[in-house]
């Protein structure tokens, strides 16, 4: 098997892009990663083009995405499919690129997460995002994501004892690190009594306890280990992959409060890289709420189950604490970019491995775990990075 | 920047707000269990005999109280809404009819969203500017719609404002200069036939509202050669509590400008009656020398902008009608049952 390297990424901000198509998204995305090569790598080195997105169908009406943005690039006549996973879809797109650099397909292949919703109203961004969940058990009755989060968080504060204000930590740290990031949608700090005082959206989830969805595109440029070399372009090696699935119905799960999904694709990727919890030092979770990381925390194994909200409180998920969290602002303040995010939640972490993330730099970050989720865990996603000089 | 050859301004003004209004935390009981905030504290509610025509009428006759006119002096009478009580029958002619100017006048009914009532203001600058008139009566009034339980049914409320256009040395303040600034941009719209409007939510924020009043005020104190500090008072228009500050605020006014016009906090949107109705709100405490800038918005219609300057003949005048402050004192709370009943919202039989 083939190593396989991370040598470009760009992003656009996310923000409600009024003026701008999902494939100007893309393409401003996309120059970015290529500036960060040039001119050492051209855009005829790459070999296939894969495209994250959840959405595009139901909010961009568009599907065929791999064949738009591969003629809208420049790259006429590539390989290039779409990759749809709901929220894992950036993740599991990530994972089909590095896959065929693995096996020796292509040695320069390119990701594009891409999302662009705010062209539709409410009602229409429920909808497609509750394609996500069970149509037959689920969606047909109503039901919603942040439904379904709220129902874990009232179960959650039921069996071990929590008070909702003790998600609190989550969106304070998610907002304190976005103020430093450029491309960040809510650029300012919150603290925990704002955060009590918020309105409810769906109780307890209140409303800085919920991501708002928002546009976007993020790019990485992945490339064999024979091209880093021949190229000299500084990369950060992605040393796991792997993807595991769950029921996409709640009720179809021996125990709500563990996604087992994500305990299997964080065990895997571990093994793969051959690493423990301790040699992780800055981390990307599907974070749209502080229930959704103190799951994801607890099923990956970094802190004993219903200790996440303790361990967040006494700032464990900081840029200094053990386990640093949403150092770009997570799905909360970055924005929550649909089947882009697992893409964003690689930039930012290479931005770490570079030492390049200003006031939210974990000090000496050397491995990075990212992770991202489809529907509530029916999809886990995760990937290790780490410094190629490592 | 749009100049008349013959100078043009304001020789009368006058608004009428309904006496009824309904708490918006009476509305959140209802629809969010008194949850969450609410954007306004109250807004006026048209009572079971008030429509727009009504109401139009009573500030046209404020107006004209004001400039101490006959109604035949008028050679047109302007009536800008978007919720006239019939689809097709003017209010134009019964509010000119009940002027008494009829039959010798131009009467029409302007749609244009929010701005309908300013653009009839621009109409009417153009017509008395040019000389084929002395005086134009143009009217912004609205009983806005709001769908129960959506997000406008806290703020969609009733009022009129009529401002006057006469000759530059006749008038209460000066029109220096206006300019529009129009895009197609459905932040908000209600189709023929059909009950509401549907609202863009988080859209009608930034590429609606806010873009269309900073790009046409920008341009307008540009072309002017002026900045938010040579004006004594602003106007802008009030959707909501909030927008009007924010906008405010990032064009570079002060709180203490803009609060004299300030009105939706306490009687909510009358869409096209507000801005106009800040306006006078403006010129019942402002002294001569004064300078007045206005920027208008209505969805999918854009901004007008304006500037006026106060003349000495504002305080002879400024009391021979009601003030802003007599209709916003004058306040009888309804609940919710009442005015539902009142809006026609009940389904009987």
């Amino acid at each position: 098997m083939h190593n396989v390297f991370i040598i470009g990424t760009g992003t656009t901000p996310v923000a409600e892009h009024y003026m701008r198509t999902l494939t100007d998204l893309a393409l401003e995305a996309f120059g970015a990663a290529l500036q960060e090569v040039a001119p050492t790598v051209t855009p005829s080195d790459i070999g296939a083009l894969y495209v994250a997105n959840a959405l595009g169908e139901s909010l961009a009406g568009q599907s065929q995405l791999g064949a738009l943005l591969a003629t809208a690039t420049g790259l006429v006549g590539i390989e290039a499919i779409r990759v749809e996973a709901a929220g894992a879809s950036g993740g599991v797109a990530l994972r089909q690129a590095a896959m065929a650099i693995m096996a020796g397909v292509h040695d320069l292949v390119a990701v594009i997460g891409v999302e662009k919703v705010t062209d539709k109203l409410d009602p229409e961004v429920e909808a497609g995002l509750a394609l996500a969940i069970d149509s037959d058990f689920e969606a047909e009755q109503g039901f919603t994501m942040t439904a379904q989060w709220a129902l874990l968080m009232r179960r959650y504060m039921h069996e071990y004892g929590y008070a909702a204000d003790a998600f609190a930590p989550f969106p304070v740290n998610a907002h304190t690190n976005a103020v430093s990031n450029p491309g960040a949608m809510y650029r300012f700090a919150i603290n925990a009594d704002k955060y009590r005082k918020a309105g409810q959206v769906a109780s307890p989830l209140n409303m800085l306890d919920c991501s708002s969805l928002a546009d976007g595109a993020a790019v990485l440029l992945l490339a064999s280990e024979r091209r880093v070399r021949e190229w000299g372009v500084p990369a950060i090696r992605i040393a796991a992959s792997a993807l595991a699935t769950d029921t996409l119905a709640l009720h179809a799960r021996r125990d709500l409060l563990w996604f087992a999904a994500v305990q299997q694709s964080a065990t895997t990727a571990l093994g793969q890289a051959n690493l423990t919890h301790t040699d992780i030092d800055v981390l990307e979770l599907t974070d749209p709420h502080g229930i959704a990381a103190a799951l994801a925390l607890e099923a990956s194994g970094f802190v004993e189950r219903g200790t996440a909200p303790r361990h967040a409180a006494d700032g464990g998920i900081t840029p200094t604490g053990a386990t640093p969290l949403a150092t770009g602002g997570g799905y909360k303040a970055r924005g929550d970019t649909g089947g882009a995010s697992g893409v964003y939640q690689v930039v930012e972490l290479v931005r770490q491995l570079r030492g390049t993330a200003g006031a939210a730099q974990v000090k000496d970050a050397q491995v990075a775990f990212a992770q991202c989720l489809g529907g509530v865990g029916a999809t886990a996603v995760t990937h290790i990075l780490v410094n190629a000089e490592r | 920047m749009k100049q008349p050859d013959r100078p043009v301004g304001l020789v009368g003004y006058g608004v009428y707000v309904p006496r009824y209004r309904i708490a918006g935390k009476e509305i959140a009981r209802i629809w969010t269990d008194g949850q969450g905030g609410v954007p306004v504290d109250a807004k006026s509610v048209p009572g079971p005999d008030e429509d727009t025509i009504t109401m139009s009428i009573e500030a046209a006759r404020n107006a004209l109280a004001r400039a101490a006119l006959p109604a035949t002096a008028l050679s047109a009478v302007w009536v800008g809404s978007e919720s006239h009580p019939y689809s097709v029958k003017p209010s134009g002619t019964v509010v000119a009819e009940a002027l008494g100017t009829t039959p010798w006048i131009s009467a029409a009914d302007w749609q244009f969203a929010c701005k309908a009532g300013s653009e009839a203001m621009t109409a009417s600058m153009g017509l008395v500017g040019s000389g084929m008139a002395d005086y134009a009566m143009a009217i912004g009034a609205d009983t806005a719609q709001g769908r129960p339980g959506d997000a406008l049914e806290y703020t969609a409320s009733a009022g009129a404002a009529a401002l006057l256009i006469g000759p530059a040395e006749e008038s209460v303040a000066v029109i220096e200069a206006t300019l529009s600034y129009v895009t197609d941009t459905p932040d908000f719209f209600r189709r023929a036939d059909r009950p509401y409007p549907v609202h863009g939510h988080r859209f009608t924020g930034e590429p609606a509202y806010f873009h269309h009043i900073r790009s046409a005020a920008t341009c307008l104190l540009d072309q002017m050669g002026r900045t938010p500090a040579d004006y004594t008072y602003a106007i802008f228009h009030q959707p909501n509590a909030k927008f009007p500050q924010s906008v405010a605020k990032q064009l570079g006014f002060s709180d203490a400008q803009i609060a004299p016009g300030l009105l939706s906090p306490q009687i909510g949107n009358t869409y096209s009656a507000i801005a106009l109705a800040g306006l006078c709100a403006t010129l019942d405490v402002a002294q001569p020398g004064d300078t007045i800038f206005m920027t208008t918005y209505g969805s999918s219609a854009g901004s007008d902008a304006y500037s006026f300057v106060v003349t000495p003949a504002l305080l002879e005048r400024r009391h021979r009608a009601p003030l802003m402050s007599a209709y916003l004192s004058r306040q009888e709370f309804v609940d919710y049952a009442v005015y539902v009943k009142w809006r026609n919202e009940l389904v009987l039989g």
